[in-house]
């Protein structure tokens, strides 16, 4: 079974000597869509209780690590990865494994707001339904919209359609929907870039909350999000010598040395804003 | 104000004319299919009048057609009608819908690109375009069904259909004939020939448009099923299907009509008797074959009473069309939850 095997609580090894804190460790080489190398040598540990983000300019494949992770990229024809993901102490690209099965243990969040053409209450209880869950239904929805923050905001219309709400709510739904099957880490495809300063913020509010409970990383556009929320930060640039573009990972580190002691010429650069 | 130099003109006389024209033509031909629909509906209703007085309600009850004896009436055919539409409507949208998921959801793109990886010609320039290519000539090839004329498909069903399926049919009315469906034999033309036929006939619409209901399901939506862990076939039947349920419903019940109303094929292979039967071998009739058949020789009398027919047929359509809507209505509330 693919998904006991995933489900075996081991830690994850680094270069041998194991490194508790990190719940995954991803490590692509290369990275192929159809004949297009979209990414190479980029290594992302995600820590426990911790919010990693990642920065760079558009196109240089932030999305597609991500999406790596929780193998959203299999959907992808022609897709191919060489390298390895670890998680629970499994390649979760080794041959027995299912990706949907990964997908149940690490949720995702979109860039745009995706709720279904269904009511709240239906939205948040998918993923319980899709496990089988058969606890009390109620109670888990109600927990996951209070800790999405948006409870108070929903309570009395659980049963209208989640696209009756606004972009910010729909994108909290979103991210309720997602944590009420506790995965154990949360990817957060760039949360905020359709929402307005207010609903941001509170998103923000809410990401530091759920890092008590979750593994998050985060793509983000915005450098001052990265900054505010975010423990690490890796930093992705294109290569474009081999006439191809080519994302490669240029730092990593503690987010504090990233925005003020960035060791790279190109990091430097881009928190400088020299380009974007 | 602007000056020889400027690039930005507000609109000039002859466009402000042309849109005037071009709205004023677009409201017209809007409103003429409107006002033809109606003078149809009237002259039919019109002409029927005479036949509603003198046969009333007991046109509608009785089950005998006899022109000699001057005694009509359609209980059969509407039986027929509604009898053979409906079993069509149920083949026709189990293969219909089935047709559309595989050509919406990528299913046979990924069979072409799975067999192309065998030969290692996946990303080649000319071969890796391959999968959607198939899959746009299979919808076009299932859209062409709906091009094929209805007599080419009255004489398939009587010349391979019929012949095809007799042997099975006599095999279930001999050892399964205490089953009402098989409850006679089939010798010859008969409902099951005709439904079989139906079905195909309206299988294009079914799929065509279910298929555009899939595909504007937007992606994010199935991403959001994937990215919860959701399989294949959770995905479509937990979201993709009940999004696009509103649309494919408007296509099952346009093949409805268009069930109700085929003429040509049904005619033929109907069996044009005036046979009350849940057999499915046994011959029967529709209204619109009553029609057909019996319009050439129809004395002027005779005219009114078909077209009391013609009436009771276009009631019974657009009965099914307000149906159809309020059921789609009905289930979108539910599928979507309330509306604000
Ligand atoms: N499904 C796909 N099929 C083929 N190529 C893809 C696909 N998704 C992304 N790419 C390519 O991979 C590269 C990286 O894309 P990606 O979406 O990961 O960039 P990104 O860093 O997230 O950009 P942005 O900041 O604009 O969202 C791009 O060159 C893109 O064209
Ligand atoms: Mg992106």
């Amino acid at each position: 079974m693919p998904t006991a095997e995933i489900a075996s609580q081991e830690p994850v090894s680094t270069n041998g000597k194991v490194d508790p804190s990190v719940v995954m460790d991803c490590n692509i080489e290369n990275l192929y869509y159809g004949s297009f190398k979209a990414v190479r040598d980029t290594r992302i540990p995600v820590q426990k209780n911790a919010i990693t983000a990642f920065i760079g300019p558009s196109g240089c494949g932030k999305s597609t690590v991500l999406r790596c992770m929780n193998r959203m990229n299999d959907l992808v024809r022609g897709f191919r990865l060489e390298g390895h993901v670890q998680f629970r102490g499994q390649d979760i690209y080794g041959p027995k494994i299912d990706p949907v099965a990964v997908r149940r243990f690490i949720g995702m969040v979109f860039q745009q707001p995706n709720p279904f053409a269904t009511s709240v209450y239906n939205n948040v209880a998918f993923g319980l339904r899709l496990n089988n869950f058969k606890g009390n239904k109620a109670a888990k929805v109600e927990e996951a919209l209070k800790s999405a923050d948006l409870w108070d905001e929903v309570k009395d219309k659980l049963n209208e359609s989640g696209l009756s709400l606004s972009g910010g709510q729909q994108q909290r739904l979103c991210i309720a929907r997602a944590i009420a099957t506790e995965p154990e880490v949360l990817l957060l495809d760039e949360p905020c870039s359709a929402l307005d300063p207010v609903a941001t913020r509170s998103i923000e509010e809410l990401m530091k909350q759920l890092k008590a409970r979750f593994a998050i990383a985060i793509v983000t556009h915005n450098l001052q999000q990265a900054q505010r929320v975010s423990d690490k930060t890796g930093f992705l640039y294109v290569d474009t010598s081999e006439g191809s573009r080519t994302g490669y990972l240029v730092e990593f580190g503690d987010s504090n040395q990233i925005f003020h002691d960035p060791k790279q010429k190109e990091t430097q650069q881009y928190i400088k804003g020299e380009f974007s | 104000m602007p000056t020889e130099t400027q690039i930005s003109k507000p609109p000039s006389r002859t466009q402000a004319i042309t849109d005037t024209a071009f709205r004023a033509l677009c409201q017209g031909f809007t409103w003429l299919v409107a006002v033809i629909a109606v003078i149809i509906v009237l002259k039919i209703v019109l002409a029927a009048l005479p036949a509603v007085r003198q046969y009333g309600l007991g046109f509608l009850s009785g089950q005998v057609w006899d022109p000699n004896k001057k005694l009509y009436s359609i209980l059969p055919e509407i039986w027929g009608t509604l009898y053979s539409s409906v079993l069509a409507l149920i083949f026709g949208t189990a293969f219909g819908v089935a047709a559309a998921l595989f050509l919406a959801e990528g299913f046979t793109a990924d069979a072409v690109f799975a067999l192309l990886k065998i030969v290692n010609l996946q990303f080649h320039p000319f071969w890796g375009k391959l999968p959607v290519q198939v899959e746009n000539l299979l919808s076009n090839l299932i859209e062409l069904l709906a091009a094929i004329p209805s007599v080419v498909y009255g004489l398939w069903g009587l010349f391979v259909i019929i012949p095809l399926v007799r042997p099975a049919c006599h095999w279930l009315h001999a050892d399964l004939g205490w089953i009402p469906l098989f409850g006679t034999d089939l010798s010859g033309p008969g409902m099951l020939p005709a439904v079989i036929v139906l079905s195909i006939m309206i299988l294009p619409t079914i799929t065509a448009i279910g298929r555009g209901a899939l595909l504007a399901v937007p992606t994010r939506l199935r991403m959001a099923a994937y990215g919860l862990g959701a399989t294949r076939w959770e995905a479509i039947f937990a979201v993709t299907l009940p999004t696009a349920s509103r649309g494919i419903f408007g296509g099952i019940v346009l093949a409805f009509g268009r069930a109700l109303g085929e003429t040509m094929a049904l005619a033929m292979l109907v069996g044009n008797a005036n046979v009350i039967s849940v057999s499915l071998f046994s011959p029967a009739n529709t209204l619109a074959a009553l029609l057909a058949n019996a319009f050439p020789e129809a004395s002027p009398k005779d005219v009114g009473v078909l077209m009391y027919a013609a009436t009771v047929l276009l009631v019974i359509t657009l009965l099914v069309n307000v149906a159809g809507a309020y059921i789609v209505q009905f289930t979108a509330s539910e599928l979507e939850g309330e509306k604000v």
